[in-house]
Protein backbone atom coordinates (compact mmCIF):
# COMPACT_ATOMS: atom_id res chain seq x y z
CA UNK A 1 0.00 0.00 0.00
CA UNK A 2 1.07 3.56 -0.63
CA UNK A 3 -0.10 6.82 0.83
CA UNK A 4 -1.68 9.47 -1.41
CA UNK A 5 -3.70 12.62 -0.89
CA UNK A 6 -7.00 12.07 -2.66
CA UNK A 7 -9.31 15.06 -2.96
CA UNK A 8 -7.55 16.67 -0.02
CA UNK A 9 -7.61 13.62 2.25
CA UNK A 10 -4.77 11.26 3.11
CA UNK A 11 -5.57 7.72 1.97
CA UNK A 12 -3.86 4.35 1.78
CA UNK A 13 -4.32 2.84 -1.67
CA UNK A 14 -2.99 -0.15 -3.59
CA UNK A 15 -0.06 0.36 -5.89
CA UNK A 16 -1.09 0.47 -9.52
CA UNK A 17 -2.23 2.89 -12.17
CA UNK A 18 -4.49 5.90 -11.83
CA UNK A 19 -7.12 3.94 -13.76
CA UNK A 20 -6.93 1.16 -11.14
CA UNK A 21 -7.57 3.68 -8.40
CA UNK A 22 -10.53 5.25 -10.22
CA UNK A 23 -12.04 1.80 -10.77
CA UNK A 24 -11.44 0.74 -7.16
CA UNK A 25 -13.42 3.78 -6.03
CA UNK A 26 -16.36 2.61 -8.13
CA UNK A 27 -16.20 5.64 -10.42
CA UNK A 28 -16.99 5.71 -14.12
CA UNK A 29 -13.78 6.79 -15.79
CA UNK A 30 -15.77 8.46 -18.58
CA UNK A 31 -17.43 10.86 -16.15
CA UNK A 32 -14.43 12.15 -14.22
CA UNK A 33 -11.19 14.00 -14.76
CA UNK A 34 -8.02 13.35 -12.82
CA UNK A 35 -5.24 15.68 -11.85
CA UNK A 36 -2.01 14.25 -10.41
CA UNK A 37 0.40 16.61 -8.70
CA UNK A 38 -1.39 19.50 -10.43
CA UNK A 39 -0.96 17.98 -13.89
CA UNK A 40 -3.96 16.68 -15.86
CA UNK A 41 -3.77 12.96 -16.51
CA UNK A 42 -5.38 12.53 -19.94
CA UNK A 43 -8.08 9.86 -19.94
CA UNK A 44 -6.20 7.93 -22.62
CA UNK A 45 -3.19 7.52 -20.33
CA UNK A 46 -4.94 6.78 -17.02
CA UNK A 47 -3.99 3.11 -17.34
CA UNK A 48 -0.33 3.88 -17.95
CA UNK A 49 0.37 6.41 -15.21
CA UNK A 50 1.53 4.64 -12.05
CA UNK A 51 0.70 6.01 -8.64
CA UNK A 52 3.62 6.97 -6.45
CA UNK A 53 3.80 7.38 -2.71
CA UNK A 54 2.89 10.95 -1.74
CA UNK A 55 0.97 11.74 -4.93
CA UNK A 56 -1.65 14.45 -4.66
CA UNK A 57 -4.70 13.47 -6.71
CA UNK A 58 -7.84 15.36 -7.55
CA UNK A 59 -10.77 13.51 -9.07
CA UNK A 60 -13.53 15.83 -10.23
CA UNK A 61 -16.80 15.73 -12.13
CA UNK A 62 -19.59 18.05 -13.17
CA UNK A 63 -22.13 19.11 -10.58
CA UNK A 64 -24.98 21.58 -10.62
CA UNK A 65 -23.83 25.17 -10.69
CA UNK A 66 -24.93 28.53 -11.88
CA UNK A 67 -23.46 31.87 -12.69
CA UNK B 1 -37.40 32.04 -40.62
CA UNK B 2 -35.67 30.76 -37.52
CA UNK B 3 -33.80 33.28 -35.45
CA UNK B 4 -30.55 31.71 -34.30
CA UNK B 5 -27.35 32.90 -32.71
CA UNK B 6 -23.85 31.49 -32.85
CA UNK B 7 -20.92 31.42 -30.48
CA UNK B 8 -17.56 30.06 -31.62
CA UNK B 9 -19.22 28.55 -34.71
CA UNK B 10 -21.83 26.66 -32.70
CA UNK B 11 -25.39 27.65 -33.53
CA UNK B 12 -28.28 27.70 -31.07
CA UNK B 13 -31.95 28.56 -31.31
CA UNK B 14 -32.62 29.22 -27.63
CA UNK B 15 -31.17 32.46 -26.30
CA UNK B 16 -31.66 31.42 -22.72
CA UNK B 17 -28.85 29.71 -20.84
CA UNK B 18 -29.73 28.34 -17.44
CA UNK B 19 -27.70 27.28 -14.45
CA UNK B 20 -28.05 23.99 -12.65
CA UNK B 21 -27.46 25.11 -9.06
CA UNK B 22 -29.78 25.65 -6.09
CA UNK B 23 -32.57 23.31 -7.24
CA UNK B 24 -34.48 21.12 -4.79
CA UNK B 25 -33.39 17.99 -6.62
CA UNK B 26 -32.21 16.76 -10.01
CA UNK B 27 -35.77 16.02 -11.17
CA UNK B 28 -36.87 19.60 -10.61
CA UNK B 29 -33.71 20.86 -12.25
CA UNK B 30 -34.24 18.72 -15.35
CA UNK B 31 -37.91 19.76 -15.59
CA UNK B 32 -36.95 23.45 -15.34
CA UNK B 33 -34.33 23.07 -18.07
CA UNK B 34 -36.94 21.43 -20.30
CA UNK B 35 -39.50 24.18 -19.61
CA UNK B 36 -36.92 26.89 -20.27
CA UNK B 37 -36.13 25.48 -23.69
CA UNK B 38 -32.45 26.10 -22.95
CA UNK B 39 -29.92 24.31 -25.14
CA UNK B 40 -26.99 25.24 -22.92
CA UNK B 41 -26.64 24.76 -19.16
CA UNK B 42 -23.85 25.93 -16.91
CA UNK B 43 -22.25 23.35 -14.67
CA UNK B 44 -19.62 23.48 -11.96
CA UNK B 45 -16.54 21.29 -11.56
CA UNK B 46 -16.13 19.82 -8.11
CA UNK B 47 -14.42 16.97 -6.31
CA UNK B 48 -16.10 13.59 -6.60
CA UNK B 49 -17.47 12.32 -3.30
CA UNK B 50 -15.13 9.36 -3.03
CA UNK B 51 -16.98 7.94 -0.05
CA UNK B 52 -20.24 7.67 -2.00
CA UNK B 53 -19.45 7.01 -5.67
CA UNK B 54 -23.01 5.86 -6.37
CA UNK B 55 -24.58 9.20 -5.44
CA UNK B 56 -26.81 10.46 -8.28
CA UNK B 57 -25.01 12.64 -10.79
CA UNK B 58 -26.19 15.58 -12.84
CA UNK B 59 -25.34 13.73 -16.06
CA UNK B 60 -27.92 11.07 -15.14
CA UNK B 61 -30.66 13.71 -15.36
CA UNK B 62 -29.46 16.22 -17.93
CA UNK B 63 -27.94 14.44 -20.90
CA UNK B 64 -24.76 16.16 -22.09
CA UNK B 65 -25.31 14.70 -25.55
CA UNK B 66 -28.56 16.65 -25.87
CA UNK B 67 -27.85 19.76 -23.82
CA UNK B 68 -24.53 21.58 -24.16
CA UNK B 69 -22.70 21.64 -20.84
CA UNK B 70 -20.93 24.93 -20.28
CA UNK B 71 -18.37 24.40 -17.51
CA UNK B 72 -18.17 27.40 -15.27
CA UNK B 73 -15.47 28.59 -12.88
CA UNK B 74 -17.86 29.97 -10.27
CA UNK B 75 -16.11 30.00 -6.92
CA UNK B 76 -12.67 30.80 -8.35
CA UNK B 77 -11.06 33.96 -7.02
CA UNK B 78 -7.89 34.03 -9.12
CA UNK B 79 -6.81 33.27 -12.67
CA UNK B 80 -4.78 30.18 -11.73
CA UNK B 81 -7.68 28.44 -10.00
CA UNK B 82 -10.01 29.25 -12.89
CA UNK B 83 -7.57 27.95 -15.50
CA UNK B 84 -6.92 24.80 -13.48
CA UNK B 85 -10.66 24.19 -13.12
CA UNK B 86 -11.26 24.56 -16.85
CA UNK B 87 -8.39 22.28 -17.78
CA UNK B 88 -10.07 19.62 -15.64
CA UNK B 89 -13.44 20.44 -17.18
CA UNK B 90 -12.04 19.99 -20.66
CA UNK B 91 -10.68 16.60 -19.66
CA UNK B 92 -13.92 15.54 -17.95
CA UNK B 93 -16.21 16.61 -20.74
CA UNK B 94 -14.05 16.84 -23.81
CA UNK B 95 -15.28 20.29 -24.84
CA UNK B 96 -13.49 23.60 -25.09
CA UNK B 97 -16.42 26.02 -24.94
CA UNK B 98 -16.28 27.21 -21.34
CA UNK B 99 -17.49 29.99 -19.11
CA UNK B 100 -14.81 31.93 -17.29
CA UNK B 101 -15.63 33.80 -14.16
CA UNK B 102 -12.99 35.07 -11.76
CA UNK B 103 -14.56 36.61 -8.71
CA UNK B 104 -13.21 39.57 -6.78
CA UNK B 105 -14.95 39.26 -3.42
CA UNK B 106 -17.62 37.16 -1.74
CA UNK B 107 -19.90 40.04 -0.76
CA UNK B 108 -20.67 41.33 -4.24
CA UNK B 109 -19.32 38.46 -6.40
CA UNK B 110 -18.13 41.19 -8.72
CA UNK B 111 -15.50 39.94 -11.16
CA UNK B 112 -11.81 40.65 -10.64
CA UNK B 113 -11.18 42.08 -14.10
CA UNK B 114 -7.38 42.01 -13.93
CA UNK B 115 -7.41 38.28 -13.19
CA UNK B 116 -10.25 37.70 -15.65
CA UNK B 117 -8.32 39.32 -18.48
CA UNK B 118 -5.18 37.37 -17.66
CA UNK B 119 -7.09 34.07 -17.53
CA UNK B 120 -8.84 34.85 -20.83
CA UNK B 121 -5.48 35.29 -22.56
CA UNK B 122 -4.06 32.05 -21.17
CA UNK B 123 -7.19 30.05 -21.99
CA UNK B 124 -7.41 31.38 -25.53
CA UNK B 125 -3.75 30.44 -26.10
CA UNK B 126 -4.49 26.92 -24.85
CA UNK B 127 -7.27 26.52 -27.38
CA UNK B 128 -10.21 27.14 -25.07
CA UNK B 129 -13.22 29.14 -26.25
CA UNK B 130 -13.97 31.26 -23.20
CA UNK B 131 -17.29 33.01 -22.70
CA UNK B 132 -16.41 35.59 -20.08
CA UNK B 133 -18.35 37.00 -17.12
CA UNK B 134 -17.40 40.65 -16.66
CA UNK B 135 -18.36 44.05 -15.38
CA UNK B 136 -20.78 46.10 -17.48
CA UNK B 137 -17.95 48.24 -18.83
CA UNK B 138 -17.69 48.72 -22.61
CA UNK B 139 -13.92 49.23 -22.45
CA UNK B 140 -13.33 46.07 -20.42
CA UNK B 141 -15.57 44.22 -22.87
CA UNK B 142 -13.35 45.34 -25.77
CA UNK B 143 -10.23 44.25 -23.92
CA UNK B 144 -11.73 40.82 -23.27
CA UNK B 145 -12.64 40.44 -26.90
CA UNK B 146 -9.08 41.35 -27.93
CA UNK B 147 -7.80 38.78 -25.42
CA UNK B 148 -9.79 36.00 -27.06
CA UNK B 149 -13.20 35.95 -25.40
CA UNK B 150 -15.75 34.29 -27.70
CA UNK B 151 -18.64 35.92 -25.84
CA UNK B 152 -18.95 38.85 -23.47
CA UNK B 153 -21.14 38.23 -20.43
CA UNK B 154 -21.67 41.41 -18.43
CA UNK B 155 -23.53 41.31 -15.16
CA UNK B 156 -26.91 43.03 -15.05
CA UNK B 157 -26.68 43.18 -11.24
CA UNK B 158 -24.77 41.13 -8.63
CA UNK B 159 -25.01 37.34 -9.00
CA UNK B 160 -28.03 35.94 -7.19
CA UNK B 161 -29.41 39.39 -6.33
CA UNK B 162 -32.39 39.40 -8.68
CA UNK B 163 -32.13 43.18 -8.92
CA UNK B 164 -32.56 43.31 -12.70
CA UNK B 165 -30.57 45.27 -15.27
CA UNK B 166 -29.11 48.16 -13.30
CA UNK B 167 -27.44 50.02 -16.14
CA UNK B 168 -29.13 49.77 -19.49
CA UNK B 169 -26.78 52.30 -21.00
CA UNK B 170 -23.61 50.29 -20.42
CA UNK B 171 -25.23 47.06 -21.58
CA UNK B 172 -26.36 48.79 -24.78
CA UNK B 173 -22.88 50.26 -25.32
CA UNK B 174 -21.31 46.82 -24.90
CA UNK B 175 -23.75 45.35 -27.42
CA UNK B 176 -23.04 48.13 -29.91
CA UNK B 177 -19.28 47.77 -29.60
CA UNK B 178 -18.95 43.98 -29.58
CA UNK B 179 -18.29 41.75 -32.55
CA UNK B 180 -18.85 38.61 -30.45
CA UNK B 181 -22.14 37.66 -28.77
CA UNK B 182 -23.14 39.56 -25.64
CA UNK B 183 -25.18 37.78 -22.98
CA UNK B 184 -26.36 39.29 -19.74
CA UNK B 185 -25.05 37.03 -17.02
CA UNK B 186 -26.38 37.50 -13.51
CA UNK B 187 -28.84 39.85 -11.91
CA UNK B 188 -32.05 38.80 -13.62
CA UNK B 189 -34.85 38.43 -11.07
CA UNK B 190 -38.01 38.03 -13.07
CA UNK B 191 -39.28 37.76 -16.62
CA UNK B 192 -39.33 41.49 -17.39
CA UNK B 193 -35.61 41.72 -16.54
CA UNK B 194 -34.83 39.09 -19.15
CA UNK B 195 -36.99 40.94 -21.67
CA UNK B 196 -35.11 44.17 -20.94
CA UNK B 197 -31.78 42.48 -21.62
CA UNK B 198 -33.04 41.18 -24.94
CA UNK B 199 -34.65 44.51 -25.90
CA UNK B 200 -31.23 46.11 -25.44
CA UNK B 201 -29.96 43.85 -28.20
CA UNK B 202 -28.19 41.18 -26.20
CA UNK B 203 -27.76 37.85 -27.93
CA UNK B 204 -28.90 35.96 -24.88
CA UNK B 205 -29.34 35.81 -21.13
CA UNK B 206 -27.89 33.49 -18.52
CA UNK B 207 -29.69 32.96 -15.24
CA UNK B 208 -29.92 30.50 -12.39
CA UNK B 209 -31.34 31.84 -9.16
CA UNK B 210 -34.31 33.61 -10.76
CA UNK B 211 -35.62 30.22 -11.83
CA UNK B 212 -34.30 27.98 -9.05
CA UNK B 213 -35.56 30.21 -6.23
CA UNK B 214 -38.96 30.98 -7.74
CA UNK B 215 -41.82 29.41 -5.78
CA UNK B 216 -42.65 27.43 -8.91
CA UNK B 217 -39.34 27.04 -10.78
CA UNK B 218 -40.85 25.21 -13.72
CA UNK B 219 -43.45 27.90 -14.38
CA UNK B 220 -40.76 30.58 -14.00
CA UNK B 221 -38.56 28.71 -16.47
CA UNK B 222 -41.39 28.87 -18.97
CA UNK B 223 -41.93 32.57 -18.22
CA UNK B 224 -38.24 33.23 -18.86
CA UNK B 225 -38.38 31.41 -22.15
CA UNK B 226 -41.29 33.55 -23.26
CA UNK B 227 -39.69 36.75 -21.95
CA UNK B 228 -36.47 36.10 -23.84
CA UNK B 229 -38.43 35.42 -27.01
CA UNK B 230 -40.62 38.49 -26.50
CA UNK B 231 -37.65 40.72 -25.78
CA UNK B 232 -35.81 39.45 -28.81
CA UNK B 233 -38.82 40.03 -31.04
CA UNK B 234 -39.28 43.53 -29.66
CA UNK B 235 -35.63 44.31 -30.38
CA UNK B 236 -35.89 43.00 -33.94
CA UNK B 237 -39.21 44.78 -34.48
CA UNK B 238 -37.64 48.11 -33.50
CA UNK B 239 -39.49 49.95 -30.80
CA UNK B 240 -41.37 53.23 -31.29
CA UNK B 241 -39.68 56.46 -30.37
CA UNK B 242 -40.22 58.04 -26.99
CA UNK B 243 -42.30 61.22 -26.73
CA UNK B 244 -42.48 63.60 -23.84
CA UNK B 245 -46.24 64.07 -24.13
CA UNK B 246 -49.33 62.28 -25.39
CA UNK B 247 -50.06 61.53 -29.01
CA UNK B 248 -53.58 60.30 -29.82
CA UNK B 249 -53.98 56.98 -31.59
CA UNK B 250 -57.38 57.82 -33.10
CA UNK B 251 -57.69 60.31 -35.98
CA UNK B 252 -58.57 63.87 -35.05
CA UNK B 253 -60.40 64.39 -38.36
CA UNK B 254 -64.13 63.63 -38.42
CA UNK B 255 -64.69 64.20 -34.73
CA UNK B 256 -68.38 64.84 -34.02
Amino acid sequence: MISVILNGEQRQVREGSVADLVASLGLDVKKVAVERNREIVPRSTLGEVALADGDALEIVHFVGGGC
Amino acid sequence: MTDTWSVAERTFTSRLIVGTGKYKDFEQNAAAVAASGAEIVTVAVRRVNVSDPNAPMLTDYIDPRKITYLPNTAGCFNADDAIRTLRLAREAGGWDLVKLEVLGEAKTLYPNMRETLEATEVLAKEGFLPMVYCVDDPIAAKQLEDAGAVAIMPLGAPIGSGLGIQNRVTIRLIVEGASVPVLVDAGVGTASDAAVAMELGCDGVLMNTAIAEAKDPIRMARAMRQAVEAGRDAYLAGRMGLRKYADPSSPLAGLI
